[in-house]
């Protein structure tokens, strides 16, 4: 069953990015202004406000990755003068933007009139632009928002947020846009935000049946696309969530586990947790081997970088600025180490997973800093089998298959052995 | 063919002891004048710091002594400290985890983390679970420059920075007390500038190594006595007869956070170059100007930190003015080129380092750029590097 990837949720969400992209490769014509900013804590609904076209460059950098382009366009970088040691994403998007900026629908994507720098969770964030600052001739405005560092968001942190967002952002996207900004817009738009978010939380908390109807790592991350990225507050997210909801709810009823690219996985013989993010250039290739092996991801932290849903976070449209701050400090990456440790702990019960993989990618500091510390922490609490594989994001060098699935292998042979023991 | 230069003549007498006293601290990394220092009063708290930067009158205020955690260089043997990282994270997290884990930062009752990178942030998190009775705080410092929002938010920052410290010696942060200790370090920021003064005019004075090693003392040292160390080797190796090589006039960039063996900086300068001005240490000289003594000492310490700290790669440089900043300074310090040096794995100098690299050659302005780890222990690649370079500049005044 090869198309079973394709269910309609998946081609009503394809038809939505092509859209998308199509109003980007015309924005120049249509006279719509293009914001290029990232995808944690991103503030789409305040975009939408002023009728803002997004671009993220991460979910360029994976697509293209996905697409097999990035192991040229990394290269290029490099040859331009960057390390081979720092984060792929920026490196494949500079190699994409050398290379003539082309898109993934293979159009050319239009040039920044604003580069939105709000960094949540991530330094390398601040660097991108500031070298994305050099190649186009457009402002850039910075949101910073602090890190959880104590594990909580004090009055100060949100003050700090709220007055950037009111004195700094809105101005600058009200002369970017020549619109007003219309609060009452943005309570409706969020309102379509949170109801989208509800049938998202539905949908990955279906895991915790048995067997779980949803891979919520392989398939989550097609799941998180249009919340993560430019639709959030759209009519047409609150509708993707509906049919999306509406196909696991059968899927649920009639007892099948998830839809892989090779149809519906038959028996579900391991459940696992998964810290850190997928690696894009061999998507498939490493899919393959959890689902071929009848494991199953019932919950990860990669799913949480665009919002932690399913501990209660909705966008709120009684408090529009606020809510627009709590949302941007609340993602997963702007929790310090213990909280990622009680968070994967929680899932590792609440999902009753046999255990806990980490892939740990090179490109990625926020993410791999103190995973082995995870790690170690994760086995003395739950006694459950805990993993450790490595590779890159879109770097093709640094996923090296055989090692991978040797390691993959030998950790499920570690479930068996501890299911045996008892 | 390479212009080889004579090794610097060994201090004596005076200069020496101060010499090997700077030595002595660098090589302390057990923290031991620390304990010396707290045992002479119960009473006495101590805050280590990670690079770069943090606003030490704050502690210093509040009774406790900040001390600088900069790794444990090349001589921590790491026997815990790489399972704790993958391969590919920097070296400074790791050997900061062996000093942990293996005792050597229990004179801390306190540790800070300012927001430079990932790594730092997330080492925070780990010095939480793994030193649970101890003080841990990250640091934000804010990047956002203006006085309602990002000053603001960094005074509250302070404030909380001032309320633990405060708490656990028992004297509170007055703003009398505040300005009393911006003063104090406003001295030494005067003595440090003397020192720099002195070797961007004469470096054949003040090699790099002595220089780096007076840097670290004041990272360990209490305020005054690492002043008085200042005044007193700037003026007794003015006295000296050291004489002036055919070296290289360069400056060096990319060194803000993990520190370079001390026997590379002496490499460098035997291959011909004179350290003319750099970023190691840097969070000790952040400030280059003296902070407002009058006033209200909170905001005066944000206004420092948000518009007269010195450019570094982990602060948004929101005027885009990093590239002007660097071939500035380059004039200043009359630099015949630069060495963009960086630690490995370190994201925010290496991605940095194109957009320097793209002002100097637009300025045509030599450079040339290596990596380095703080336990790099051959140098031989670097040394020919260096020496070419310096080689290239004295022959054709280019490379
Ligand atoms: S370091 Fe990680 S979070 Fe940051 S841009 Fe790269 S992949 Fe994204
Ligand atoms: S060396 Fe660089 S990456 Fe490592 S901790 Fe320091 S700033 Fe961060």
């Amino acid at each position: 069953m090869t198309t079973a990837i394709k269910d309609a949720s998946q081609d009503r969400q394809k038809t939505m990015i092509a859209e998308h992209f199509g109003k980007l490769s015309r924005a120049k014509e249509d006279g719509r202004k293009v914001v290029y900013t990232f995808v944690p804590g991103n503030l789409t609904e305040l975009l939408l406000n002023f009728d803002l076209l997004p671009v993220l460059p991460e979910i360029n950098a994976l697509q293209s990755g996905m697409r097999g382009k990035t192991g040229d366009y990394i290269q290029l970088a490099e040859k331009s003068g960057h390390s081979e040691d720092v984060c792929t994403y920026v490196k494949a998007d500079i190699g994409m933007l050398k290379s003539g900026n082309i898109g993934p629908t293979g159009e050319k994507l239009p040039d920044p009139d604003l580069l939105l720098l709000s960094y949540t969770g991530c330094f390398t964030f601040l660097k991108w632009f500031e070298l994305l600052r050099e190649e186009y001739d457009c402002p850039v405005v910075m949101l910073h928002v602090p890190y959880q560092g104590d594990g909580k968001i004090t009055g100060e942190m949100r003050d700090y947020v709220v007055g950037q967002i009111r004195d700094v952002l809105i101005p600058e996207l009200e002369k970017l846009s020549g619109k007003k900004f219309d609060e009452d817009r943005l309570r409706e738009d969020l309102k379509r935000s949170a109801k989208a978010e509800d049938d998202l939380v539905w949908v990955l908390e279906s895991a915790k049946h048995k067997p779980s109807p949803i891979d919520a790592y392989f398939g989550g991350v097609y799941y998180i696309g249009p919340i993560f990225t430019s639709f959030r507050g759209t009519e047409d997210a609150v509708d993707y969530y509906q049919l999306l909801r509406g196909e696991i709810e059968e899927r649920l009823a009639q007892g099948l586990g998830p839809i892989t690219p090779d149809g519906v996985m038959e028996e579900e013989k391991y459940r696992i947790v998964v810290e850190g993010p997928p690696n894009w250039t061999s998507f498939r290739e490493f899919w393959k081997m959890f689902h071929s092996e009848g494991a199953v991801v019932v919950a990860s932290s990669y799913t949480k970088v665009g919002g932690l849903y399913d501990r209660g976070f909705r966008h709120d449209p009684d408090d529009p600025i606020g809510t627009l701050a709590d949302y941007s400090m609340g993602c997963y990456t702007n929790l310090n180490l213990p909280d990622r440790i009680d968070l994967l702990e929680k899932y590792i019960t609440d999902y009753d997973a046999d255990g806990f993989l980490i892939n740990s990618v090179k490109s990625c500091n926020s993410f791999s800093a103190g995973q082995l510390l995870i790690l170690r922490e994760l086995e003395k609490r739950t006694g459950r089998a805990g993993g450790f594989i490595e590779s890159d994001l879109v770097d093709p060098r640094y996923f090296s298959a055989a090692n991978i699935k040797n390691r993959l292998e030998s950790y499920f042979q570690m479930i068996e052995a501890k299911r045996t023991k008892g | 063919m390479s212009i080889a230069a004579p090794p610097q003549t060994q201090a004596t007498g005076r200069l020496g002891e101060i010499i090997a006293l700077a030595q002595s601290l660098y090589e302390d990394i057990a923290f031991k004048a620390v304990a010396d220092w707290k045992a002479k009063d119960k009473t006495r708290r101590a805050i280590g710091f990670l690079p770069v930067y943090v606003p030490r009158e704050v502690i210093h205020a509040a009774g406790g002594l900040p001390v600088g955690i900069m790794g444990g260089g090349d001589m921590t043997e790491i026997v815990r400290g790489d399972s704790y990282f993958q391969s590919y994270i920097c070296h400074l997290p790791r050997s900061v985890i062996e000093l942990l884990v293996s005792g050597r930062l229990d004179s801390m009752d306190g540790f800070l983390f300012p927001s430079i990178c990932d790594v730092i942030r997330n080492l925070s998190g780990m010095f939480k679970l793994l030193k649970p009775d101890r003080y841990v705080h990250y640091f934000d410092l804010p990047q956002n420059f203006r006085s309602n929002l990002g000053g603001t938010f960094y005074v509250s920052e302070l404030k909380s920075v001032a309320g633990a410290v405060s708490a656990m010696t028992g004297t509170p942060v007055t703003d009398e007390r505040l300005r009393e200790s911006i003063k104090v370090y406003n001295a030494n920021s005067r003595a440090m500038n003397a020192l720099l003064e002195l070797r961007i005019e004469k470096p054949w004075l003040v090699p790099a190594a002595e220089y780096y090693l007076l840097l670290r003392a004041g990272f360990l040292l209490p305020v005054d006595e690492h002043t008085a160390m200042l005044n007193e080797y700037t003026l007794l190796v003015q006295q000296s007869d050291r004489r002036a090589l055919d070296n290289i006039r360069v400056m060096v960039r990319g060194a803000f956070c993990e520190q370079p063996p001390v026997a590379l900086l002496r490499t460098l300068e035997r291959a011909g170059c004179y350290l003319v001005d750099d970023d190691f240490v840097v969070g000790s000289r952040f400030i280059p100007d003296p902070i407002a003594e009058t006033g209200n000492p909170w905001d005066a310490l944000a206004d420092a930190f948000m518009h007269h700290s010195l450019p570094a790669a982990s602060v948004y440089d929101e005027k885009h003015e990093k590239a002007k900043k660097l071939v500035d300074r380059v004039r200043e310090v009359r630099a015949d080129g630069v060495l963009l040096m960086a630690p490995s794995f370190c994201d925010p100098a290496l991605l940095d380092q194109p957009m320097l690299q793209e002002a100097l050659e637009q300025a045509g302005i030599p450079f040339t750029s290596f990596k380095y780890s703080e336990d790099t222990g051959q140098f031989q690649v670097i040394r020919e590097q260096a020496g070419t370079f310096a080689d290239a500049i004295k022959l054709w005044g280019t490379v």
